[in-house]
């Protein structure tokens, strides 16, 4: 049986997030121009949950959409089945916005890759950031992120598995031995 | 001398089945008694012990291609697949280029069939010059030539009038014409049953109807003429009602059916294999359990291959482009054989249909075990299994649904005027 | 997924289901400004045709194109069948220049079957004789659940010449197997042999079968039919078998109408029904060219 282990509660995740949130309009000097992007699936309900902060904090709504980077992979036609497509809502327009875009987990950024291709073919942001809930190390490719929530250093045979109440039911960090097969 | 010993004969023409030895001497059969009760000083001796041992089969119709067509079978290659399939004489039908129409063809088939067939050829005469359904063909030079048979097999004779004369005058020659009972304006286009089956797939279907038609047309005829009638590779249902009817009228009409329309039916296109199709096309369930119980009534008189082999370049192509036709000669025997694990027929029975029933139609010799008669003769393990492989084959043609079937029965001996000439 | 889409026939429930979820996400990348994404990059796909068809041909290829793929198309009257080349030579001959996928629109049924067995890349059925044309079919699956929000119990009324339509075919078996139910209305002429066997209902009264129908397909009429004796004459048939506004009537309000196209306005649909507000016919064309990008995303995807 897998060991799996608790490593953030609902209460970690939103103080956080919280912190995230502070950490975004500090460095970009408020809310103008700020777009939310989150990857689809649960860097939307992150996404959405940083807006609904920053309207506390400051006010002001963000313009906040999602992004599926599904068609932009680099291991399409590498897998036995096709992964299914998610949703894309690109709020535009995005010239010379600052995008933050948002995800659970940062890995290999191959993801994160994908995302950005995918963005540029919406238009020219002025600048792209990176929010995570959760650094696992082990990147692939040359991508750093701005604002992180968690580092968490685990070995390849681990699993790292953010739970949101949107799509989950709960509000939790697991880290898991990876299921074997 | 030869002599067969403690296989069990099983001869139609006498009523024979049981344990029989079998003496052959100069080609002919000298001399049948219950096994054991004759001598075997001085024989060459074939122990057929286990073995079913039956007159060499008569193939009342297929097509051996030649002359014209050599690319798809030739008369060597026929004859010797005909042996394999434990058949000693073989029917030719005459659409071969040029037709046979012409005692010329005949003879050169015959001769032909002299030089290099391994077993006997009988060839069917072409009813109508160059098979156009105009003009009846040399029928008495014909006959003179030695042809068995009149047809225009493969192409329906259309005109009423051509089909009333020719029954009527091939009865001063006394050949049977074998009809092909087809009306091409019903069947035009079609390349397999109309039913369920084609309207799923979208082809062009060949309608019952066509075959019953023109079997009504026929029987009607022959009941005018008093000609003689032999239904070929009769399909439908409602045509073996037909027949049966005619029969008990007293019309003179025989009839035949092949293994495959005895075994598959329309759902063997569902997958569009072109070598499923063929003419009449496979039909429906219902139309193969009638044409079983005309064999069992005696309705249906003959089982013939329609044997009909092709080159891959008219069978690897698109449906609707493909050649009708299958090859029958190699699977035929345990096709029938079904029949007598399905307990639907007496071996007896079933083999007069390949044995003496043609013979008597056709009035050639054969077919018979009978003291003083031809030896020829076929040995046949009933409980031997193999898999269909075309590339096996000794014809020339590879075109048969059955590949890959697992089959029951096979020949291990053919003998052919009391020499072994397969096995 | 598969290899090849060859019919609906071949497809469960649960792969038409995600085919239509795949296309409606598709439809969104048609909508920007860049139409393109790169999930195709470096696939070749072949558009071999051997029956004229501007519509499906352009809708692969488009769909081909806005997925980064790199297509080429054969037809019938450029390639070497003129020159007396079987099909399967024709399809050794493509394979050898390893390709991905196939689209093959052919006159003859189960032509693509044909080739699926010969060769590696995919082999894509944009319609073969009368027997199926898949990818139309799941388009209009798609209308009709966009327009109506399901498909199940849904009464589809298809009306035309059934016989030889390859779209009615894939339209019967595609609307059954999501559980719809479906009627097939035309001249007994028309209507094959034994079409009750595919689980549909036959009328040969179009006013009456569209009463109760939420959505009308009607098929495009061959005008060469006439001269096989299938009915007398195209102003009969326009008159008993044509869609217009006043048989209309008799129908629900919300009723929809699809046609596969090309047209032939006044014939088989008046012009007033084929532009007005109950028609479909251009969301069609739309969504067949999502449904096609999402034929390509699963089977040149995923391979065994």
């Amino acid at each position: 049986m897998a060991r799996a282990r608790i490593i953030m509660d609902g209460r970690d995740i939103e103080r956080t997030l919280t912190r995230l949130s502070h950490e975004i309009l500090e460095r970009n000097k408020g809310a103008e121009d700020l777009v939310l992007l989150g990857i689809a699936t649960r860097g939307r309900f992150l996404a959405m949950r940083i807006r609904d902060k920053i309207k506390e904090i400051e006010g002001i709504e963000v313009p906040f959409g999602v992004i599926d980077p599904t068609l932009y992979r680099d291991d399409i036609g590498r897998t036995t089945t096709q992964p299914p497509l998610k949703e894309m809502e690109i709020p535009l327009p995005i010239d010379d916005k600052k995008v933050i875009l948002v995800d659970d987990v940062l890995y290999t950024g191959r993801t994160v890759r994908a995302a950005m291709d995918a963005l540029m073919d919406f238009g020219r942001p002025k600048l792209i950031q990176l929010a995570v809930l959760i650094d696992r190390g082990h990147r692939e490719l040359p991508i750093r992120p701005d604002f992180v929530g968690k580092n968490i250093p685990t070995s390849l045979s681990e699993e790292v598995r953010v739970h949101l109440k949107e799509c989950d039911g709960v509000d939790e960090v697991v880290l898991k031995e990876r299921d074997e097969g | 001398m030869i002599l067969i010993k403690d296989g069990r004969l099983i001869d139609p023409s006498q009523g024979l089945d049981g344990e029989y030895d079998i003496l052959i001497r100069e080609g002919r059969v000298e001399k049948i008694g219950p096994r054991g009760s004759i001598g075997v000083e001085g024989c060459e001796v074939i122990e057929a012990e286990g073995l079913w041992v039956i007159p060499g089969m008569i193939d009342m119709h297929c097509h051996l291609r030649e002359p014209g067509y050599e690319y798809k079978e030739t008369i060597r290659t026929g004859t010797l697949a005909g042996l394999a399939g434990g058949f000693t004489a073989l029917v030719a039908m005459a659409n071969t280029d040029p037709v046979n129409d012409d005692a010329s063809v005949t003879r050169y088939i015959l001769e032909k069939a002299e030089k290099e067939g391994m077993c006997r050829v009988c060839p069917v005469g072409a009813l109508t010059r160059g098979m156009k359904g105009e003009n009846l063909s040399d029928i008495g030079e014909l006959r003179e030539a030695g042809v068995v048979a009149l047809s225009d097999d493969g192409r329906p004779v259309a005109r009423s009038e051509i089909m009333r004369r020719g029954l009527e005058y091939a009865k001063a020659f006394d050949l049977p014409i074998i009809s092909h009972c087809e009306d091409p304006d019903l069947s035009k286009g079609g390349v397999m049953n109309e039913g369920r089956v084609s309207t799923l797939l979208g082809l062009k279907g060949i309608p019952s109807i066509s075959e019953v038609i023109m079997i009504a047309r026929d029987i009607a005829l022959a009941g005018f003429t008093g000609g003689r009638l032999h239904i070929a590779h009769v399909s439908t249902r409602e045509g073996v009602q037909l027949i049966r009817e005619a029969k008990a009228k007293g019309i003179e009409v025989t009839a035949e059916v092949t293994p495959h329309h005895l075994t598959l039916t329309e759902e063997a296109l569902k997958d569009f294999d072109t070598n499923a199709k063929v003419n009449p096309p496979l039909r429906t369930e219902e139309d193969r359990e009638a044409l079983i119980e005309g064999l069992k009534d005696g309705t249906i008189d003959v089982i013939a291959t329609d044997h009909a082999p092709h080159s891959p370049v008219e069978k690897e192509v698109e449906m609707d482009l493909a050649a009708f036709g299958m090859v029958g000669l190699e699977t035929a025997l345990p096709l029938m054989l079904r029949l007598v694990e399905e307990g639907v027929l007496e071996p007896l029975s079933l083999f007069e249909k390949v044995t003496v029933n043609p013979a008597r139609i056709l009035g050639i010799e054969g077919g018979s075990l009978r003291q003083g008669s031809r030896a020829d003769a076929v040995l046949i393990d009933p409980g031997k299994e193999w898999v269909v492989d075309p590339s096996l084959f000794h014809s020339r043609g590879r075109n048969t649904p059955f590949k890959g079937w697992k089959m029951k029965g096979k020949v291990v001996k053919t003998i052919l005027e009391g020499k072994v000439v397969y096995g | 997924m598969r290899k090849d889409l060859l019919g609906i026939k071949d497809l469960s429930s649960r792969e038409i289901e995600v085919l239509l979820e795949t296309a409606e996400r598709f439809k969104e990348v048609s909508e920007r400004e860049i139409k393109k994404v790169p999930t195709l990059r470096g696939k070749t796909i072949i558009n071999l045709f051997y029956e004229p068809s501007t519509r499906t041909r352009t809708s692969f290829e488009i769909a081909a194109k806005r997925m980064s793929a790199d297509t080429i198309n054969i037809s019938a009257s450029s390639s070497s069948v003129v020159k007396g080349e079987t099909l399967l030579d024709t399809a050794r001959n493509l394979e050898a220049m390893n390709p991905d996928a196939v689209v093959i629109r052919h006159p003859f049924p189960g032509a693509p079957h044909m080739i699926a067995k010969e060769i590696k890349a995919s082999v894509i059925n944009g319609g073969d004789g009368a027997h199926e044309h898949p990818s139309q079919a799941l388009s209009d699956l798609l209308t009709v659940k966009e327009k109506k929000g399901r498909i199940e119990g849904l009464l589809i009324v298809i009306a035309g010449d059934i016989a030889h339509s390859r779209v009615a075919r894939s339209n019967i078996l595609a609307f059954k197997k999501m559980g719809a139910v479906v009627r097939v209305v035309g001249p007994p002429t028309l209507i094959p042999y034994g079409i009750e066997d595919m689980g549909v209902e036959v009328s040969y009264d179009l006013g009456e079968a569209i009463k109760d129908a939420d959505v009308i397909m009607m098929l495009r009429i061959q005008l060469e039919r006439q001269k096989g004796g299938f009915f007398p004459s195209l102003r009969e048939y326009s008159a008993l078998y044509g869609l217009n506004l006043e048989k209309l009537k008799s129908a629900r309000r919300d009723v929809v109408i699809l046609h596969p196209g090309p047209i032939n306005r006044g014939i088989e649909i008046a012009p007033e029904v084929a532009d007005g507000p109950y028609s479909l016919i251009l969301n069609q064309v739309t969504n067949g060219l999502a449904v096609r990008m999402a034929i390509f995303y699963h089977l040149l995807g995923g391979k065994e």
